[in-house]
């Protein structure tokens, strides 16, 4: 620090105000080396974000994600080959949506030249070498069968299909038009399943998040010493985080099955139950043990955090405290735990977060079966397992909204907490 | 806590004679309670680890373990002839009455379980019990005994809980089915069998195009990372080294995408891709996993950044380098180690990344491997195919892992915690 200037050079010890050139083309650079990263995260992340709130007022069906077509399909019956030869053009129609209508119907066709036409139906037209049928706007489910009787006047050169015929109609799609409805939300928010649902979540979020802290603190305590092989064994325990969710989850679920698992053929055996346990298939017991296997599979990253804040703990406290006979568990309590408070309390939040956020794993160990569907598995059964995208993307919509408030929260305590 | 564990100072604020802790720390009782705590401990310990190599019946008796624990700790604190106890206690624990963890089992069986027990009691009771009076002790000498004990049963508990879940992994896929109905707890390895212990392998390659999964998985993986390199690195330079307005508000602008849950953002992006004809492309995958891991990697960047002397690429900036040219010449090769560990954590989270593959390929030629292990999933396939599967998607991030852990540690702390 340079000593402070007199009272006359004031202005060289007050940093220059406002926006020189050189901070402007700082701030420049700086928006530049951003954009790319805005661009992507803004298509990938704040559009599909918005499209959930359009989504959650919208009638959606799955079966909506694919638009309603006009299907034509052409053939020409009673095999006319020679000239004279009567036969019948026909074209058959249908709106592949089953109730979804589609406007301004209409397609043409070139008239093969060695054709000789009849009637015409009243929606046709013929001018020239083009025939032009239109319909206007049909219905869903809508079928239409044209058939043009013929005679065959030149020399049948090839095939009627030669030319296909050409379809212009326009098909409104549920995701795009003007029909909106509040009735997704209705749905989420009437069924009964809404509070059992609310509960299974946080049951799970606040008994994993404090489940994978404290056993993250055991480990950390265990590992903040050096020893042979300690690095080996803070790898080991760093598996379950690392190994792909699927592997492990496929594993407790063989490991604990109740016809064939080990666990449960060990328990029998050691005699602390008579018949099996179906730990992932009872309904209090699979939502006690889906939140087992959160905090088996996310203590590792408690603890990872944790180990790294202790490491930084000076040791001449501890060496302090031994000196004034302090035990080793009042100097855990009075001396490491205020020091880790704060990781702690950030490592609550975060995990909370994310653990609310989980879907994975309860997906794969239960498919949200034997009262394990919390907010986030209820997305992916209302929308794909019922199909109805609308109400998927309302229980998303919820889940967005807690969010807010908890990050909201989040982030006026780690400002205050770490200084962010 | 880590504390050295000397020091024998009297406590200043030592409880009375006669009241309850006194009376706990007392040598004798110390001894007791750590002596049956810890033939709890290991009976069980010894029973599953036995069962699981030899698939015999072992039955922890915890009363028993109690009784035996409870007076083997006495004697060990006070007697001098480990030896006679240790066999006085193998005995025991071979007489199945009065044993401690009796055994169904062929006698070379029982001889190595019960000598496992016994000697791993004695050597766990010999360091538990070093530096404990005989009579009364002081505060600090008691605890610092009985986190001894904490800690190996720590070890003993974390060890076990992570190893069972990826040894039954890894067994089940050596079995076949009838190897499995005839006895789930039997995980011992049938070495006659040869080269056919890895068929389960050996068909998930030629029939289920595991070869093809592993290569979209590692493509994608690696491309993954290069992209987020590629996007993070000037960004995470931007917030770090730069001033501009709206610098704090981007910082936890990073964190605030890092809490959005992907299935709230998977289900837009599969109506998306379902309706361009994005799903079932690898190109489709591979523009929303950088994304995903563009915040974290951004995050964890920008703290290394932050740590590095601004004055060199000050220097370079004098020197007449512009702003790319420093992180390209000064930032970057100072920063190794960061992004290696930065890398390998987007490589793990693309590999292991289920949720999107799963809703957003259908196509088997485009399968990544988790979402070719959960095709697996039927009741057509065996088990042991889906363990295989779990293993060929599990060995190559582990190791990556164990081989550069000390990146990978290192990185996740740099990135996540502050301070």
């Amino acid at each position: 620090m340079p000593p402070p200037e007199p009272s006359s050079a004031v202005d060289a010890s007050v940093p220059p105000r406002g926006h020189g050139p050189l901070a402007r083309g700082e701030a420049r650079v700086a928006w530049a080396l951003l954009a790319p990263t805005l661009l992507i995260v803004a298509t990938v992340v704040v559009l599909p974000l918005l499209a959930i709130f359009w989504i959650s007022v919208k009638p959606v069906q799955l079966s909506d994600l694919r638009a309603p077509e006009l299907v034509v399909r052409e053939d020409l019956r009673g095999s006319p080959e020679a000239v004279g030869d009567e036969g019948v053009w026909r074209f058959r129609l249908r709106n592949s949506s089953p109730d979804r209508e589609i406007a301004d119907v209409s397609f043409e066709d070139v008239i093969p030249v060695a054709l000789k036409l009849g009637e015409l139906p009243e929606a046709c037209a013929a001018s020239g070498s083009t025939l032009t049928c239109s319909y206007g706007d049909v219905p869903g489910g809508w079928r239409e069968r044209i058939q043009i009787p013929i005679t065959v006047a030149a020399e049948l050169d090839g095939s009627v299909k030669d030319t296909l015929p050409v379809i212009t109609a326009t098909a409104s799609s549920v995701l795009t038009d003007g029909t909106f409805t509040f009735e997704n939300f209705a749905r989420v928010f009437d069924s009964d399943e809404f509070i059992g649902v609310m509960g299974v979540t946080l049951f799970y979020t606040v008994f994993g998040t404090i489940g994978a802290i404290v056993m993250g603190l055991f480990a950390a305590l265990l590992l903040d010493r050096s020893f042979k092989g300690q690095g080996i064994l803070r790898g080991l325990y760093l598996f379950p985080y690392v190994a792909p969710v699927i592997a492990v989850a496929f594993a407790w679920i063989i490991l604990f099955d109740p016809f064939s698992g080990s666990a449960n053929a060990l328990l029998i055996r050691m005699g602390v139950t008579d018949e099996a346990i179906n730990f992932f298939g009872q309904k209090p017991l699979a939502l006690i043990s889906v939140t087992v296997f959160e905090i088996w599979r996310y203590f590792p990253l408690s603890f990872l955090f944790i180990l790294a804040r202790m490491q930084s703990i000076p040791t001449d406290i501890y060496e302090a405290a031994d000196m004034d006979g302090a035990s080793p568990f009042q100097q855990f309590a009075w001396l490491s735990l205020p020091q880790l408070l704060g990781i702690l309390s950030v490592l609550f939040l975060l995990r909370f977060i994310w653990t609310f956020n989980k879907f994975d794993d309860i997906f794969l160990l239960t498919g949200g079966n034997a009262g394990t569907r919390t907010l986030t598995v209820n997305v992916y059964e209302q929308a794909f397992a019922i199909s109805n995208i609308g109400a998927g993307a309302a229980v998303a919509v919820v889940i967005f909204v807690c969010l807010l408030l908890f990050s909201a929260f989040f982030f006026r305590f780690i400002s205050r907490e770490e200084g962010l | 806590m880590s504390s050295p564990a000397s020091s024998p100072v009297s406590s200043p604020v030592s409880s009375p004679a006669g009241s309850p802790a006194a009376f706990l720390r007392h040598g004798t009782v110390t001894a007791a309670l750590l002596g049956a705590a810890w033939l709890i401990t290991l009976s069980v310990t010894v029973a599953v680890a036995m069962s699981f190599a030899t698939g015999a019946a072992f039955r922890p008796n915890l009363l028993w373990s109690l009784v035996w624990g409870a007076t083997a700790g006495v004697a060990l604190l006070h007697l001098r002839y480990t030896s006679v106890i240790a066999a006085a206690l193998i005995a025991a624990t071979l007489w199945e009455p009065l044993s401690p963890m009796p055994m169904q089992a062929t006698p070379t069986v029982l001889v190595i379980g019960a000598g496992c027990l016994i000697v791993g009691f004695v050597w766990a009771m010999h360091n538990t019990l070093a530096g404990l009076g005989t009579g009364a002790n002081n505060r600090h000498t008691f605890e610092a005994a009985v986190i001894r004990f904490l800690t190996g049963f720590g070890y003993l508990f974390f060890t076990a809980i992570v190893a069972i879940p990826f040894w039954v992994m890894l067994m089940t896929s050596f079995k076949n089915r009838a190897e499995l109905v005839a006895n789930p707890l039997d995980f011992s390895l049938d070495l006659s069998k040869g080269a056919d212990l890895f068929r389960s392998y050996e068909e998930l390659f030629t029939q289920f195009n595991f070869g093809t999964y592993l290569a979209n998985s590692f493509l994608i993986s690696v491309a993954t990372v290069l992209l987020t390199l590629l996007f993070a690195i000037p960004g995470a330079y931007a917030v770090a080294r730069l001033r501009f307005s709206g610098r704090a508000a981007f910082s936890r602008g990073i964190l605030l995408i890092y809490m959005v849950p992907m299935i709230v953002l998977a289900l837009p992006i599969y109506i998306a891709f379902s309706v361009t004809g994005l799903r079932n492309s690898i190109a489709g995958i591979l523009m929303i996993y950088p994304v995903t891991t563009i915040p974290v990697a951004l995050y964890m960047l920008q703290g290394y950044f932050r740590g590095l002397p601004a004055e060199v690429e000050e220097a370079g900036l004098m020197d007449g380098l512009n702003r790319l040219q420093v992180i390209w010449k000064i930032t970057l090769p100072l920063s190794l180690p960061a992004l290696a560990s930065v890398s390998l954590y987007v490589f793990m989270i693309a590999w292991n990344e289920f949720l999107l593959a799963f809703m957003l390929l259908d196509d088997p030629s485009t399968f990544t491997l988790t979402r070719g292990i959960a095709s697996l999933d039927s009741s057509e396939v065996p088990r042991q195919h889906l363990m295989a599967g779990s293993v060929i998607a599990t060995v190559p991030v582990m190791a990556l892992f164990l081989g550069l852990e000390r990146f990978m540690t290192r990185g996740l702390a740099a990135g996540s915690v502050k301070g």
